[in-house]
């Protein structure tokens, strides 16, 4: 694997350059915590944090995004008639993305690229998107990622892997893409033939400092209507206000809503994050609610994660382990021991 | 890439109000495009999305018939938003299709066997779509029975096509209501499990049962063909829940890891009973 090394005038540089054919965005600070935004011009991405308080999706999956313009002007020959959204959908470039984020959009990817449907929104964004990742040295004190088929210098769904090296980066190239903005970028000097070895120490150092682990084994065997009939359920929902915070920072929930707001005679259907954690996300018309009760809602977002998507796709569990939801929930919901609950082999008396 | 959520463009040709309280009104679409028709390529139990701009889309099974061509029939319940604006819209008006979505019947299943379309209420719809398919190759099955109740004479859907339907000797009809006091109804009188019951053929390996209707309807007519000796997996039952996008992607429908409008709306009993029952 080829790796570069970019020191700290090179990268300056390098992104000046890059953002001449491209637009980029990286973590900057944000009032208190640091949040991906769009650089910019001669602007750095500040990687002086541990992650991001809301992750990444919304860079290729916006929290609110036009799908469709529309006239009711009966005037106009196409009055009620959708027409398909002007989009921009020119080359990006994420720096800093953490391993754990990047890992979100390959499992997302499952559910928005099927064989029967493409999700031509998602899809788009996602392939004019160049993701240059940058390992985590210090994994917070709630992070879990090793033990999701993740981990802080994992490279799966980068372009690029940035390694802080004292004063200058590492930069292993993982795709043409990333192979691509660094040709633009201007970045050519490769490291040394010891840094594939140096990296690799400097991985295992950051795992060793993971302290935070679950254990999933048992969930692919265990039948998914034994967990949902389990009795921890009413313990663990029962300090959930149903304020969605999980679901809105989590990188792995998708869900949407689609709604049409009209302005005078024109308007726009629009797609919206959406949580299964509110009643309305469920709510037939008729007032009957499949979901109307807060048990039903909080054991439906574990069992998604934990159960249904390891059925469905057989490609682990629908969470990177990176611990934004244990450290934001405000009741101190905790996906961890939930895992442990669902995860255990035998029938157990119920503790929290 | 196609886009999965544009809708065709279509016309309103006809509206029908189907039933005395004059909430239910049958509407019949034809594409503005020509071309969309063919690619709008779908079977009996399947839905579509109806999609008004300005207002949003409602999941609705298609009552026309693969059978019939030139033009699509939904038949819409007033509810909420979306269907008490489609409830004002007129003759001419322009809107959207999206579809078709979700499964079917199992029609290459049930080719050469016994079906009975156990039906309550509004949730006619699709059922009406499977017979007018069923009667056009009435060689590829045997014995068809049809089961249909409301509350009154006068909440029944299609009512001129179910006279003629009566009449022939190909097909068993066993219309009912819950209760009259028309003294010319001629047809049955009672809940849907009760004549059931009475008149549904006994279960065998060859026989399907095709079930949709409100839920009070389906919980007490299931014990029935249960005694009737049905196999749960001869049990086919169609499926609504909450949706917006239609092609699983959105997240709305789940039942466990299953799709009420990608998977279904389509299930045999025997598949619901290893679901959660959040529907």
């Amino acid at each position: 694997m080829k790796v570069l090394k970019i020191n700290k005038d090179d990268w300056a540089n390098g992104l000046k350059k890059l953002g001449e054919s491209c637009r980029l965005l990286g973590p900057l600070k944000d009032g208190e915590f640091h949040n991906f935004k769009e650089l910019g011009q001669g602007e750095l991405p500040d990687f002086n944090f541990r992650n991001t308080r809301l992750s990444p999706k919304s860079i290729v999956y916006p929290q609110s995004e036009k799908m469709f313009d529309y006239t009711l002007d009966q005037n106009d020959p196409n009055h009620n008639i959708l027409k398909e959204a002007e989009k921009d959908y020119s080359p990006q470039v994420v720096l800093g993305i953490r391993p754990c984020d990047a890992k979100a959009l390959s499992l997302v990817k499952l559910n928005f690229d099927t064989p029967e449907y493409q999700d031509t929104y998602w899809l788009k964004r996602f392939e004019s998107t160049t993701l240059v990742g940058l390992a985590c040295h210090n994994p917070c004190s709630n992070c879990f990622c090793t033990s999701t088929g993740t981990g802080p210098f994992h490279p799966e769904a980068l372009d690029m892997l940035l390694v802080e090296d004292n004063d200058q980066f590492l930069a292993q190239i993982l795709t043409e893409k990333g192979e691509a903005i660094a040709k633009t970028a201007g970045w050519s000097t490769e490291a040394g033939s010891d840094a594939p070895a140096q990296i690799t120490a400097m991985k295992e150092a950051a795992e060793g400092r993971m302290t935070s682990f679950i254990s999933a084994e048992n969930l692919k065997n265990k039948s998914a209507m034994e967990i949902y009939e389990d009795p921890y359920w009413e313990d663990v929902s029962f300090s959930c206000i149903n304020c969605g915070t999980c679901t809105y920072l989590c990188p792995t929930c998708w869900c949407f809503d689609v709604q049409d707001e009209t302005c005078g005679n024109c308007g726009i259907r629009m797609r919206n994050w959406d949580s299964c954690m509110y009643p309305l996300f469920s709510l037939h018309g008729s007032g009957h609610n499949p979901r109307g009760q807060k048990l039903q809602r909080v054991r439906q977002r574990f069992m998604h994660k934990l159960k249904y998507f390891l059925d469905k796709y057989d490609e682990g569990i629908q969470c990177v382990g990176c611990g934004r939801c244990v450290r934001y929930c405000p009741v101190n919901i905790d996906i961890r021991r939930v895992c442990e609950l669902m995860n255990r082999s035998e029938a157990c008396p119920v503790t929290i | 890439m196609q886009n999965p959520y544009l809708p065709y463009p279509v016309r309103i040709s006809e509206i029908i109000t189907e039933t005395e309280d004059r909430n239910l009104k049958t509407f019949k679409y034809v594409f503005i495009d020509p071309e969309d028709e063919e690619k709008f390529d779908y079977q009996a139990g399947q839905f579509a999305e109806l999609s008004i701009a300005g207002k949003g889309e409602i999941p609705i099974g298609i009552a026309s018939s693969p059978v019939e061509k030139g033009f699509l029939k939904f038949t819409v319940n007033k509810v909420g938003l979306v269907s008490t604006h489609l409830h004002n819209m007129k003759v001419g008006d322009v809107m959207g299709i999206r579809g078709p979505l979700g499964n079917w019947y199992p029609w290459d299943i049930m080719e050469g066997k016994n079906v009975v379309i156990i039906g309550g209420g509004f949730a006619f719809t699709t059922l009406r779509s499977s017979i007018v398919y069923m009667l056009a190759n009435r060689d590829r099955f045997k014995e068809i029975h049809v089961i249909y109740g409301a509350r009154t004479p006068g909440m029944l859907l299609y009512v001129d096509e179910l006279k003629e339907w009566e009449k022939r000797d190909d097909i068993h009809m066993h219309i009912t209501v819950d209760a009259t006091d028309d003294p010319d109804w001629k047809y049955n009188k009672g809940f849907v499990p009760t004549i059931t019951d009475q008149k549904a053929p006994p279960g065998t390996d060859d026989t399907y049962a095709i079930i949709c209707g409100p839920p009070i309807m389906i919980k007490f007519t299931q014990p029935v063909l249960e005694k009737l000796d049905y196999a749960h997996d001869h049990i086919i039952m169609s499926l609504e829940n909450r949706m917006k996008c239609g092609i699983g992607i959105c997240g709305h429908c789940n039942i466990g890891r299953h799709f009420v409008c990608k998977d279904g709306p389509v299930f045999t009993l025997n598949q619901l009973n290893n679901m959660p029952k959040e529907y």
